[in-house]
């Protein structure tokens, strides 16, 4: 059986039919949000179907109140069966907020219904059309043995019945119009060179497609291309020839979700509801690698491994996006200055610093970087679409902000460009001069105005994560990688001191000192080990000083609490071999800057302040108390 | 090719029905049919049978479709299935 096509860029919901049957037991508004938020999932045909019917449970015919856009009132007319479109096509309309209610002509009377304004289609009073005519109703009145001139003729016919429906959905109703293109689903007749049998079926379908395209530009319809679809899912996904006997269903069952979601693009798009800016992660989703840690040289980009051009293509993809209008804004867990260099010296880049509107490269959550470009840009939170190759912050945004389209990209560049465009956020009716231009627009524009930190619930997903920190003193087992990652982490890195296997095996010898290798787990899965620590009580000095010779902790678990759940720890072995006083050492280099303030932030006393940086803290033991986190913490 | 027994395939058959109609409780039995259940019209057939499917790996062909009775007739139709070697469970 061939692939459904599936809306597969949406997250999956393993909690729908849970949540599905809460939303009747609901206030109206909340009822609303949740159907918006299952919307925004991964749903198949039954799936969708369930959640139009508890829809219209909750909401009858009536949309909910206060909504901010724009109610349609949409008929579908066709020559065929649609009934099994409607859910598909509301529900798509509910993913992006909006209501529409649908209607369907009686089985084949559409031109009737078109025609007489006595008729229930004008009852209906629709505010948008969409015309779905199957292919065999189109090629009625062709013959195979036709030559060249009649087949013409009848293209043209076909042609002209089409913009006759276009002008009196306009006439008649002061309508806006959908057309759907043919579903070539007639089998070849010749082979490679159909066009050579003008009488062809397949062949006049091929034509009429080619046809309704300037046809639809000049009467200023909009075309709903599942032509182009099938091109890209094939023709078995989109129909089945048995349910078309069975029940002149053109669209097979399981396309109808993607169905519905390419009429609810064009009804957006119509209220200018499209996306308008992507919003880019950098490491590992434009290049591959960390900059931060890899440096200019390390990162992958550009020709010579197929993953450095399968990042090219992403970034050529996201050019081109901002040819044709989208803004692009960077959003991304780095130092600015780090972030900033591959764009401005690296040779394979293919987007440069002025592509980019909005740049927040910082150490602060994501959500928190998105509402600043929102602001940043002045464009709505609905209006964003955030591009981020770790499932963490993907997660994280979409809890904070359900507003964002967050794209469930595939762990290879290779395949993001097209799960975007298969994903239709940017859905375009027109193309503008000022769309060419808007990205130069808004990066002149731009207010970079300090912003307010904004009231994030944080405490809230930080609890729902379910994190385990587990750790061990250093093991043979651990060595390898403990060596390997403390010689290789540059950001997160308190003193950056390299160390090797011997002086390594000489901590965990050593009854003064300690090193502690931490791993965090969380509900996505296993970090692995992402912090080493090593104190050394001072043999000489004052007694009961301990130095933290080393701290240094993978980027990737930033803002989750692990720091002070570290702090913790250390507090506890370094009491266990004696120690009164923890002393901690910042010695900056180029790469660190984002822990410069370390050990303030964890209440230790800076004692000794250099030019350069270079810093000295004191904490006290026995005025420590061990700060409260969400973390679980267990010795392994 | 695994085993499919009747309970199995009747079990799989109770999770699809449940969920179509939304109804945690319903029960299957063999002679269930159409007729029994207010909201199964041809589109709930439709899902019914895609579900059917997509859950047991098969295809159904148009005639075995068309003779489709009761919830025991399509049991048959996923056993047959099995027991001819084109099943994927």
């Amino acid at each position: 059986m061939a692939n459904a096509p599936s809306l597969r860029w949406l997250p999956p919901s393993p909690t729908f039919r849970a949540q599905l049957k809460a939303i009747p037991g609901l206030p109206m508004e909340r009822a609303w949000e949740s159907l918006v938020a299952l919307a925004n999932t991964r749903l198949d045909f039954i799936a969708t179907n369930a959640l139009d019917q508890v829809m219209r449970r909750v909401f009858a015919d009536s949309a909910p109140p206060g909504l901010s856009t724009k109610p349609v009132r949409l008929a579908l007319l066709g020559s065929s069966t649609l009934a099994h479109l409607h859910a598909a096509i509301r529900v798509a309309g509910v993913r992006r907020g909006i209501w529409i209610t649908t209607y369907e002509n009686d089985y084949g009377q559409y031109l009737q219904e078109l025609m007489d304004s006595g008729s229930a289609l004008h009852a209906f009073a629709p505010t948008e059309i969409l015309l779905a005519f199957d292919a065999h109703h189109l090629v009625q009145g062709l013959h195979v043995g036709m030559d060249g001139e009649a087949a013409e003729a009848t293209l043209q016919e076909v042609l002209g019945r089409i913009t006759q429906c276009w002008q009196l959905a306009r006439d008649t109703l002061g309508c806006a119009v959908q057309q759907q293109t043919a579903l070539n689903v007639m089998p070849a007749l010749m082979g490679n060179n159909e066009q050579r049998l003008p009488g062809s079926p397949r062949a006049l379908l091929a034509r009429l497609n080619e046809a309704m395209r300037p046809a639809a530009d000049a009467h200023g319809v909009d075309l709903l291309a599942i032509d182009d679809r099938v091109a890209i899912d094939g023709l078995d996904a989109w129909h089945d020839p048995a349910l078309w006997h069975r029940s002149k269903q053109e669209v097979a069952l399981p396309a109808a979700p993607v169905y519905g979601d390419l009429v609810g693009r064009l009804v957006a798009a119509r209220q200018g509801r499209s996306a308008k800016c992507l919003v880019l992660d950098l490491d590992n989703t434009l290049w591959g690698g960390v900059i931060g840690d890899d440096g200019l040289d390390g990162i992958v980009i550009g020709q010579g491994s197929p993953l450095g051009e399968g990042f090219s293509a992403v970034q050529d993809y996201a050019r081109d996006l901002s040819r044709r209008g989208v803004i692009l804004a960077v959003c991304s867990k780095n130092d600015e200055a780090n972030a900033l260099e591959p764009f401005d010296s690296h040779p394979d880049m293919v987007l440069k610093r002025a592509d980019i509107a909005s740049f927040q490269a910082n150490w602060s959550d994501k959500a928190t970087n998105i509402r600043a470009i929102a602001q940043d840009l002045n464009i709505g939170l609905d209006s964003l679409v955030f591009l981020d190759d770790n499932p963490f912050e993907r997660s994280l945004v979409r809890q904070e902000l359900p507003m964002v389209a967050v794209p469930e990209v595939e762990d290879d560049p290779a395949l993001v460009p097209r799960l975007l465009a298969d994903a239709g956020y940017f859905e375009g009716l027109a193309i503008t001069a000022e769309d060419r231009e808007r990205t130069g627009q808004y990066q002149s524009n731009r207010a970079r105005a300090s912003l307010m930190a904004s009231a994030t619930d944080l405490d809230g997903y930080l609890a729902g994560l379910e994190m385990q920190l587990t750790w061990r003193r250093f093991d043979s087992v651990g060595l390898q990688r403990i060596v390997q990652l403390i010689n290789k982490t540059n950001q997160f890195n308190l003193t950056t001191k390299r160390h090797t296997e011997a002086s390594i095996l000489e901590v965990m010898n050593d009854p003064n000192s300690f090193g502690l290798q931490l791993r965090l787990l969380d509900r996505f899965g296993d970090n692995g080990i992402i912090a080493i620590v090593i104190g050394r009580k001072n043999a000489d000095g004052p007694g009961g000083d301990v130095l933290v010779d080393t701290w240094l902790m993978s980027c990737r678990v930033l803002g989750r609490q692990v720091e002070p759940a570290t702090l913790n720890l250390l507090a506890k072995e370094a009491l266990r071999v004696g120690g009164t006083r923890l002393v901690g050492q910042y010695l900056p280099t180029k790469k660190n800057g984002m822990v410069r303030d370390h050990y303030a932030k964890l209440g230790f006393t800076v004692v000794e302040e250099a030019a350069d940086g270079t810093s000295l803290s004191i904490l006290d033991l026995d005025r420590f108390v061990p700060t409260e986190t969400f973390i679980t913490v267990t010795q392994a | 090719m695994p085993a499919m027994t009747e309970s199995d395939i009747y079990a799989g058959l109770t999770d699809i029905f449940r969920e179509v109609f939304m109804d945690d409780d319903m029960e299957l039995r063999p002679d269930l049919s159409a007729a029994d259940v207010p909201t199964w019209d041809s589109f709930k057939q439709i899902e019914i049978i895609m579900a059917t499917e997509e859950r047991f790996g098969v295809k159904l062909m148009t005639r075995e479709i068309d003779g489709l009775r009761n919830v025991g007739d399509l049991a048959a139709v996923v056993a047959a299935k099995f027991d001819a070697g084109t099943g994927a469970a």
